[in-house]
């Protein structure tokens, strides 16, 4: 009972710290000092404070869609181990249901952003749809590597104790699945080099201009939930990537944490270095990580025969 | 054994005096002694044994020094054409290219010689390597084109055939208690306990591979290009050594297989490759414009009576074998021929060149032998090796193969007989000003007749020896016993 | 040691992978030498380290990792003006094509039974991969030097394979085909500077005047 509430309770407050250091990464690598660390709970807290105007040619749908994307992605939340604390709601299959909840977020999303009528959300709609098609498949091919390796089929079982295990027997499959997961990560959040969250350029916006008409609170819950789901994806990662199984469970979060806080900075790193890729480059990137997905598949297979 | 080693040596030897001489007469000079050596040098191989020692890397077996002694005699007879080509021809006889002659004779001695799946590799390699220079010889943006495809998808199909050597040696490896060695006579003694996964593996790769060397279909792409654009005494080279040496290799692989109780798989394959290159061959040169490209079609469709006789096996293997004799003697006229046309019309195109009896009597008349030769007509030998392979072909069972194979050779015929009769029949076509009207000598006419005389003999008498040699080639599992 | 010969063997296919998605000469050239360079070390990695191992590895880094990188390299500062390239097939399709090889690959190598005692079953996948992706690379792109890194690709796959699985090989017969793979590449090396100087490009796409 405790730990759930804990599991929520840190679910809900930690995600705007980690876009927090994100974006100090950026400053410091640009030379400039930086927003203080908790600035994102003050916008948050601006916003929520604010009215919202809605466009006259919309529809119910635009006023749901920020809100199913924050419950969705709540709720995709507490299926996944965080902090070495086990997810409040575990069962068999779940991590199908983890992907679709993410993939009903986005969905809402494109659907919020078609009905303002816009031709500019509409662009940005069709964009995101097709990469977040295209990065479908590499997603279930990393989930299908975890789930045969380890049998389990659920997010808590392949994330809990038996990873340090998986990872002596098939290695090598995992270090791509880790690989692709990154990729992953970056295409799912909208980051560089997939996405620019900064601009504000036609050409360059994908997730950007979809959200373009909402504000206030509506704004605020879209924030929010893709704060979330940028430290869900870390969660999972950085769990992948630190199988502890100490047992003690200050200490694994203790390495949870900093893991988190290392994986935050490395994606602020990899937003300053590199720059973003054209857009028809793009399918090439997320076609690199099915690729990745597949050869992970195959390695597996190999393994798991020679065994 | 001495006289193996000194048949590698001798055209090495050569090549490396060709670039000391300085002027031409000297390079030929070399070049002509080092290609007879090289002949005299085989006809000894005859009299010693056929039989390569067990475990030996190299060895003359009936096989090789069969078509040793093919190329070896081929190579003399070019050498001399060569002495008139390069007299007429602007680009002279630079070292290079004759050095490379000796070269790519060395590279197929060595190929003949070889008895280790590995080292035939590296001889093949270097016949790539060693014949490329020879296609360059008129340089210009059409030479170049043909060059990087010979280079290109030649290495492709070397690269495939060394993956399959490879392979072979697996299908030893993964069998245990059986002894692990990539030598022919080796690998064939333990055939029957061999990994038949691997062995299949290998033999498609391996048939690939060689097949892209040979000029198979669907590997032929090369081919036209190459020959039509590479000078005809090279082209002969090509057509008659080269591919007989690749030949050798798919007749091993298929030995092999049969050894190996996988003879129903191999059969098929090679049966199916040799009907689609005599096909596509056929449909081809009907219509073609270009003589040239009409020879080289001509030899992808030998290549593919070649592959169906291997196929087939039994009576047809002799009959292969035979044949691959005969088709390095007609392409050796055919190209020769139409070195002495090409140099004196100068154009590739058959449209432009009529009634070459006036002009070129010797070369026309030669020329239409060579028709007549390549495409099965008695007396020449072709006609008792064709039909042999029909022979074969019809024992084997099944009526639709023996019916397509005669069926293509009817549209060769017909395709090529076409082209050939229109360009040697009617008026002359005046010269062009101011150039020097067209000649036969000596040196370019007396290699085609000494050819035509080794078809027509083959044809009407088969020499014991010769006889003997071809019986104890084709004796292997699948052969004709 | 198992997981350094698979992660070896595994990067060896990413880098393969890689050459296909990318646009630019120079970082197809540097994936070759990295995947040289890495398979250099397989035969110390599987064999006892002997003579035969510390020849090849020297051997192979020389050659393939320096001596032809510094030719390629050269042959494209002096040849290429473009120096990106699209594929025939567009780098989307490239890729499908390079998954469904790999996986084709892996299935082939599932089907072929391998000795006893062999280090890591990834071994035949990873040559067959890398093959298949080479001969991938060899038609799906126009440029010249961009087929001879695909041959040379295909010679790594061959490499992996030679080195690893088959004992019997003397020791004569691999060096020739090293030195084999070398001059290859000398010789196409030479018709690509001539091809440039006779066309002022070396785009095989536009050697096209040799038909029927």
């Amino acid at each position: 009972m405790i730990s759930s509430i804990l599991h929520l309770l840190l679910l809900l407050l930690a995600p705007p710290l980690m876009l927090g250091i994100l974006q100090r990464t950026k400053a410091l690598f640009a030379g400039r000092r930086g927003p203080p660390l908790l600035q994102v709970y003050y916008d948050l807290w601006k916003l929520l404070r604010k009215g919202a105007v809605y466009s006259r040619t919309t529809t119910w749908v635009f006023r749901a869609g920020p809100v199913v994307g924050l419950a969705a992605v709540i709720v995709a939340g507490l299926l996944v181990p965080i902090a070495g604390i086990r997810a409040p709601m575990a069962f068999q299959g779940d991590l199908i249901l983890f992907a679709y909840l993410l993939g009903l977020a986005r969905f809402f999303t494109v659907l919020a952003a078609m009905d303002t009528g816009s031709s500019f959300e509409g662009m940005g709609a069709s964009r995101e749809a097709s990469f977040g098609s295209l990065a479908e498949p590499a997603l279930f091919a990393g989930l299908l590597v975890l789930f045969v390796g380890s049998g389990d089929f659920s997010l808590s079982g392949i994330l809990g104790p038996g990873l340090f295990r998986l990872w002596g027997a098939i290695g090598p499959a995992l270090v791509l699945v880790a690989v692709s997961f990154v990729v992953l990560l970056l295409a799912e959040n909208c980051r560089i080099p997939v996405d620019d969250p900064n601009t504000h350029l036609e050409l360059t916006m994908i997730h950007e201009v979809m959200v373009l008409d909402h504000g206030g609170p509506d704004l605020a819950f879209i924030l929010h939930g893709a704060s979330i789901k940028l430290f869900l994806f870390a969660s999972i990662l950085v769990r992948m990537i630190l199988p502890t199984a100490t047992g003690f469970a200050p200490l694994e979060a203790l390495i949870w944490a900093a893991g988190m806080g290392l994986v935050a900075v490395a994606v602020g790193c990899v937003e300053s270095v590199m720059a973003r890729l054209r857009l028809a480059r793009v399918p090439t990137l997320l076609g690199g990580a099915m690729v990745l997905g597949t050869v992970a598949i195959a390695v597996l297979l190999t393994l798991e025969s020679a065994r | 054994m001495l006289s193996m080693v000194l048949a590698l040596l001798v055209p090495l030897s050569g090549a490396g005096f060709i670039f000391l001489a300085r002027t031409r007469p000297a390079r030929l000079l070399v070049l002509l002694l080092t290609t007879f050596a090289h002949v005299v040098l085989t006809g000894s191989l005859w009299l010693g044994p056929r039989v390569p020692a067990a475990g030996a890397l190299l060895g003359v077996d009936a096989q090789g020094l069969l078509f040793l002694s093919v190329i070896s005699v081929l190579y003399c007879l070019v050498a001399v054409h060569l002495v008139a080509y390069t007299g007429r021809d602007p680009r002279g006889a630079p070292p290079v290219f004759l050095a490379c002659h000796l070269f790519s004779l060395a590279a197929m001695t060595l190929a003949c010689f070889s008895q280790h799946w590995g080292l035939y590799w590296v001889a093949m390699e270097a016949t790539t390597l060693a014949s490329a220079p020879l296609l360059f010889y008129h340089h210009g943006p059409r030479s170049l084109e043909a060059t990087w495809k010979y280079i290109l998808i030649g290495s492709v199909g070397i690269a495939l055939a060394l993956m399959g050597t490879l392979f072979l040696g697996m299908a030893a490896a993964a069998v245990p208690h059986v002894e692990n060695s990539l030598v022919f006579s080796t690998m064939l003694a333990s055939a029957d306990k061999l990994s038949v996964d691997w062995i299949k593996i290998a033999a498609v790769f391996l048939i690939v591979g060689y097949g892209t060397k040979m000029g198979l279909a669907p590997m032929h792409t090369w081919k036209p290009d190459a020959y039509g654009e590479a000078p005809p005494p090279v082209a002969a080279l090509l057509s008659g050594g080269l591919t007989n040496a690749a030949f050798l290799g798919l007749l091993r692989v298929a030995t092999l297989c049969n050894a190996a109780g996988e003879a129903a798989f191999v059969r098929s394959i090679l049966v199916a490759l040799g009907l689609a290159s005599i096909g596509i061959a056929a449909a081809s040169m009907v219509g073609q414009a270009n003589y040239r490209r009409m020879l080289a079609y001509s030899s992808v469709e030998h290549m593919g009576i070649l592959t169906l006789a291997v196929g087939v096996g039994g009576l047809a293997t002799f009959g292969g074998l035979l044949h691959a004799v005969n088709n390095a003697f007609n392409k050796g006229i055919l190209f020769l021929a139409a070195g002495n046309i090409l140099q004196a019309c100068r154009t590739s195109e058959v449209k432009g060149i009529t009634g070459l009896f006036r002009q070129l009597p010797f070369s026309a008349v030669f020329l239409v032998i060579g028709f007549f030769a390549a495409t099965g007509f008695p007396p020449f030998g072709t006609f008792v090796s064709e039909f042999t392979i029909l022979r074969g072909l019809i024992a084997g069972g099944g009526v639709v193969v023996p019916a397509l194979y005669l069926g293509f050779l009817a549209v060769v015929f017909i395709g090529m007989g076409a082209i050939v009769l229109g360009m040697v029949q009617g008026a002359p076509v005046a010269t062009p000003e101011g150039a020097k009207p067209a000649r036969e000598t000596f040196a370019s006419v007396l290699p085609i007749v000494v050819l035509t005389a080794l078809a027509l003999l083959l044809g009407l008498h088969i020499p014991e020896a010769l006889g003997d040699l071809l019986k104890q080639a084709s004796d292997v599992p699948g052969g004709f016993r | 040691m198992r997981f350094l010969t698979d992660s070896i063997l595994i990067g060896t296919i990413l880098i393969s992978v890689f050459m296909l998605s990318t646009a630019r000469l120079g970082m197809t050239v540097r994936s070759f030498a990295l995947q040289s360079f890495l398979l250099a070390f397989l035969p110390s990695l599987l064999h006892e380290p002997g003579f035969h191992q510390i020849l090849i590895l020297v051997g192979a880094i020389l050659i393939k990792s320096y001596l032809i990188p510094r030719f390629l390299f050269r042959a494209i500062r002096e040849v290429s003006i473009r120096r990106d390239v699209q594929p025939v097939i567009g780098f989307g399709t490239s890729l499908l094509i390079g998954a469904l090889l790999v996986a084709l690959a892996f299935a082939v190598s599932a089907n072929l039974p391998l000795p006893v005692g062999v280090a890591s079953s990834l071994l035949l996948p990873a040559s067959l991969s890398t093959f298949l992706l080479g001969f991938l690379l060899i038609v799906s792109r126009a440029k010249a030097l961009l087929q001879v890194v695909g041959y040379l690709v295909v010679e790594n796959g061959i490499f992996l394979f030679g080195v690893s699985l088959v004992q019997q090989m003397p020791l004569l017969v691999e060096m020739g085909i090293l030195l084999d793979v070398f001059v290859a590449v000398f010789v196409m090396g030479i018709v690509i500077f001539r091809i440039n100087r006779e066309f002022d490009h070396m785009d095989t796409a536009n050697l096209t005047t040799l038909k029927d």
